[in-house]
Parts: C-alpha cells; sequence; structure tokens
C-alpha cells in the first residue's frame, strides 16, 4: 500500500511538474490519434453517407463487411501495415516504418470501419426521414448527402468520439509498426505497457490517469457542445 | 361553424391523369383511367383509409413512379422526380434540424437569391405564418400546429404553382387547424393550385373547390363540392357522407 501511494504521488509529481518526457508522449500520441481520425473521418464519412443513401448491387454485402471491420483486430492491422511498409514490403521506400506515419496509417486503418459504420448508421437513419421532403424540394439523392451530414452532426461527432476513444487507446498495431522507440513513437498506450513490465509504475500512472483524463474530457465536450451548439442559423 | 373563404385569383395550373396505374406485391393500388384538376380549386381528396388518396397525391408530385399512364401539367407530360413548379406538406412535417428562419433559407439559397432578397423573403413569409418573433428558434422545438405552418412556409418559399397536401391538420387542434385552414385559403386565393388529402369532412366543406373520392385505389366520385356534399352522384359518396364507406 505504501508502495502504490508513493509511485502515484510521483506520478502526480510527474504531471504537474511538467514533465517533458511524459508530456511529450502525451501529445505524440494525441497528435497521432487525432491525424488516424481526421484521416479516418475523410474516407469514412462519405464512404457511410454514400452506402447510406446509395442503392446499388452488392450494397448489403459491404454494409455487412463494414459491420464486421469494425471489429479489426489492432495487431493483425499492425501486422499487415508492418507487412506493407517494411523494406522488402510494396510500400517499403517509402521508410515509414517505425516513424508516427506509420503509426498514424496504422489507426487509421482501424478507425475509418468503425467511423463509416456509424456514419452509414446515422445518415440511414435520418434519410428514412428526410427522403420524401428532400426529393419534393428538388434535391437529387446525392444532394441529399450533404444536407444528411450537416443535420446528422452531433451523432456524428459521437462516430468521430467512438473512433477517437478506440486510437488513443490501441496499443497492439502501433507498438508493431512504431516500435515504441523513446522520444520517436513512443506513445502513452506503449508507454504504460513498457513501463509497467519494467516496474516504473509512477510513469505508467501518470500517463494512465492523462489518458483517463483526456477519454473523460473528450466525452463531456462533445456533450457540451451539442448542448451548447444550438441549431445552425440563417 | 367557421367560415374560411378562398377568393382571388383563380387557379390556373391544369394537371391531367392518364391511364394512371400503380401495383404493389402484385396488387393494384392506383387504376385512375382520367382525371382532370382544373378550376379554382382548392381540390379535396377525400376516402376511406387505405383507399389510395396519398399514393394518388405521391404519383402527381412525383414522389412516387406510377407502373403505367402519363400525368401532365399544363400540357407538359411530366417525369419521374418531384416536378417543377410544386410543393409538397407532409402529415408529419419533415423539419430540418436547424432554426425557424434557416429552413426557410435552405429552400431559398437553392433559388440562388442573394443575401439581402433572402432576407427579405424569409421575414416576409415569416410574417405571412405568424412565426416572425421564432425565427431564430430551432424549428424542432416547434409546436404542431407551428411546425406545419413552417413546413407550409417552407413550400411556399419554392415558388410552387401546385401545393399537395398530406393531411395537414391531421395531428392538430382545432385552433391550429383554423390557422392552417386560413393560410391554405390565402395560398389558393394567390392563384396556386391546391390539392388536399383530408379525413376531415368539415374541412372539405369549409375549403374545397372541388372534391375527388376515392374506394379501393380508384375515384369514385370526382364533383364540385356543393353538389357532392348536396346531393353525391354515387353510391359511395352516399356511404362516406353517411359514415358507412369502409375500404
Amino acid at each position: 500500500m505504501g508502495t502504490f501511494t508513493s509511485e502515484f504521488l510521483q506520478a502526480l509529481h510527474l504531471i504537474v511538474t511538467g514533465d517533458g518526457d511524459l508530456w511529450g508522449i502525451v501529445l505524440l500520441s494525441l497528435w497521432v490519434s487525432l491525424s488516424a481520425v481526421a484521416v479516418g473521418a475523410a474516407i469514412g464519412m462519405p464512404m457511410g453517407a454514400a452506402l447510406a443513401v446509395g442503392r446499388f448491387p452488392g450494397r448489403r454485402a459491404l454494409v455487412v463487411l463494414l459491420n464486421a471491420l469494425m471489429g479489426l483486430p489492432p495487431v493483425v492491422v499492425g501486422l499487415c501495415v508492418y507487412l506493407l511498409l517494411s523494406r522488402a514490403g510494396p510500400l517499403g521506400v517509402l521508410g515509414l516504418l517505425y516513424t508516427p506515419g506509420a503509426m498514424v496509417i496504422a489507426q487509421t486503418i482501424i478507425v475509418t470501419p468503425i467511423i463509416a459504420a456509424l456514419t452509414r448508421q446515422i445518415v440511414e437513419g435520418l434519410d428514412a426521414e428526410y427522403a420524401e421532403q428532400l426529393k419534393s424540394l428538388g434535391l437529387s439523392r446525392l444532394a441529399s448527402v450533404p444536407v444528411l451530414l450537416w443535420d446528422g452532426r452531433r451523432a456524428l461527432l459521437t462516430a468521430l468520439l467512438a473512433g477517437f476513444g478506440r486510437a488513443i487507446a490501441e496499443v497492439g498495431a502501433v507498438i508493431i509498426v512504431g516500435g515504441n522507440i523513446n522520444h520517436v513513437t513512443r506513445v502513452m498506450t506503449t508507454t504504460i505497457a513498457l513501463e509497467t513490465s519494467k516496474g516504473n509504475l509512477a510513469l505508467a500512472l501518470a500517463l494512465g490517469a492523462i489518458l483517463i483524463t483526456i477519454a473523460i474530457s473528450v466525452t463531456a465536450a462533445v456533450s457540451l457542445l451539442g448542448a451548447r451548439q444550438g441549431p445552425a442559423h440563417a | 361553424m367557421r367560415d374560411v373563404t378562398v377568393e382571388g385569383q383563380l387557379a390556373s395550373t391544369r394537371i391531367d391523369v392518364t391511364a394512371l396505374r400503380l401495383s404493389r406485391s402484385g396488387r393494384q393500388v392506383l387504376d385512375v383511367p382520367h382525371l382532370v384538376l382544373e378550376g379554382p380549386g382548392p381540390t379535396a381528396i377525400l376516402g376511406p383509409n387505405g383507399a389510395g388518396k396519398s399514393l394518388l397525391l405521391r404519383c402527381l408530385h412525383g414522389l412516387i413512379a406510377q407502373d403505367t399512364g402519363t400525368i401532365a401539367q399544363d400540357g407538359r407530360r411530366l417525369r419521374s422526380g418531384a416536378a417543377a413548379g410544386q410543393a409538397m406538406v407532409f402529415q408529419r412535417p419533415v423539419l430540418l434540424r436547424r432554426s425557424v428562419a434557416a429552413n426557410l433559407a435552405f429552400v431559398l439559397r437553392r433559388q440562388r437569391l442573394g443575401h439581402a432578397t433572402r432576407q427579405k423573403r424569409i421575414a416576409e413569409l415569416l410574417e405571412e405564418g405568424g412565426l416572425s418573433t421564432k425565427a431564430r428558434q430551432p424549428a424542432r422545438s416547434l409546436s404542431g400546429g407551428e411546425a406545419q405552418r413552417l413546413a407550409i412556409l417552407r413550400a411556399l418559399a419554392t415558388g410552387p404553382r401546385v401545393l399537395f397536401l398530406d393531411e395537414p391538420t391531421s395531428a392538430l387542434d382545432p385552433a391550429a387547424t383554423a390557422k392552417i385552414e386560413t393560410m391554405i385559403a390565402r395560398i389558393a386565393s394567390e392563384g396556386v393550385r391546391v390539392v388536399l388529402v383530408t379525413h376531415d369532412i368539415g374541412q372539405a366543406r369549409r375549403l374545397a373547390h372541388d372534391i375527388i373520392l376515392m374506394q379501393g385505389g380508384r375515384v369514385a366520385e370526382h364533383s364540385p363540392a356543393g353538389a357532392f356534399f348536396a346531393r353525391p352522384l354515387t353510391q359511395a359518396g352516399r356511404l362516406y357522407l353517411s359514415g358507412e364507406l369502409l375500404i
């Protein structure tokens, strides 16, 4: 119990004194995960919306596939990205392996299906309500997509949040493609795993506390934003 | 009985329906060999549940493509998709998740109006619907009657020559219904062809110039409103007015 208290106090000290190593790791984690969510949103939202409003052969199968990809095992994604980016791999010439760029790629692959599947669900629900009205106002199915995305913006924030939550907490893929290199690719989750195995609980606890705080803060921010945002005005 | 009079300019847009047929799941749900909407309007479509009233309205507006037959507006055959110069208001108003004014701005923006013209038109429409004080309010927070009035204003913002209304007051109290009926009468008096589906015989009496009675997907009777309510031409009309006509 005494050890735990001492480690906890040390963790608190690291946070409050603005330890350079600790905050470097936090910032890198945020940069990697936010980049992955941004790229995942740019790909996943139009993809999800297209699946929601489009009517084409094989659509049902694509929806099932997309839903299945939400449970993509991160370590398998890490392995595949590793094979692609390794020196002998097809994208080896890019020299991205063991860089934050490789971690962004891996996390993007993990979060894109989540964002796309949730977007599809949200937009499809809204489309069921709006379709006749928008058609009556003269909008084509394609022209309806921006309207549906805008009117579903609050729910779509939740989809982004779900993607961010998955990315920031992810460890398997980033450790494979990032290599957990100190000051280069070490992020919160990989550091917690490493430092715990080394018995350096203070740093692990400090990072754990920050990780939890980030998760709670993002959720609270989205809730507050939803409450304060109000309607879009003319 | 409340007095809602439709006076003013006559609706000039004519709609011709020829050999219209529509089937669903192998069952014929609409069969209209010939129907002409002309005269001053409004036209009220009456009939029991499942008679095909709303389906006919959706076909006329182009929301549903008929299996066979043609619909022409002022002699021009309408293709699939909502026809230009038409607007529709649904039983449950579908308002965008934006402010009251933004719902109108959405339609006006599509007409490529300048900002100042758009704002002026929004103010005029809100005034017309008695919603000026609610411009910045979320549209979804309006009461049922206000929401339906906004839906009508939004339809008007498209500048329609034909306005379809699908049971616009079915969920409203008498006061809200009265406001909607006044709006409909004013719209009709401005020369817009109004075609209204309703279950409210009193409303049809108050508003309609002519009555279409639907039964089993067919037009059982199409008569001037005065004649229909005084002496229906068909057995279906007599049964409907006496409350005995079922599907």
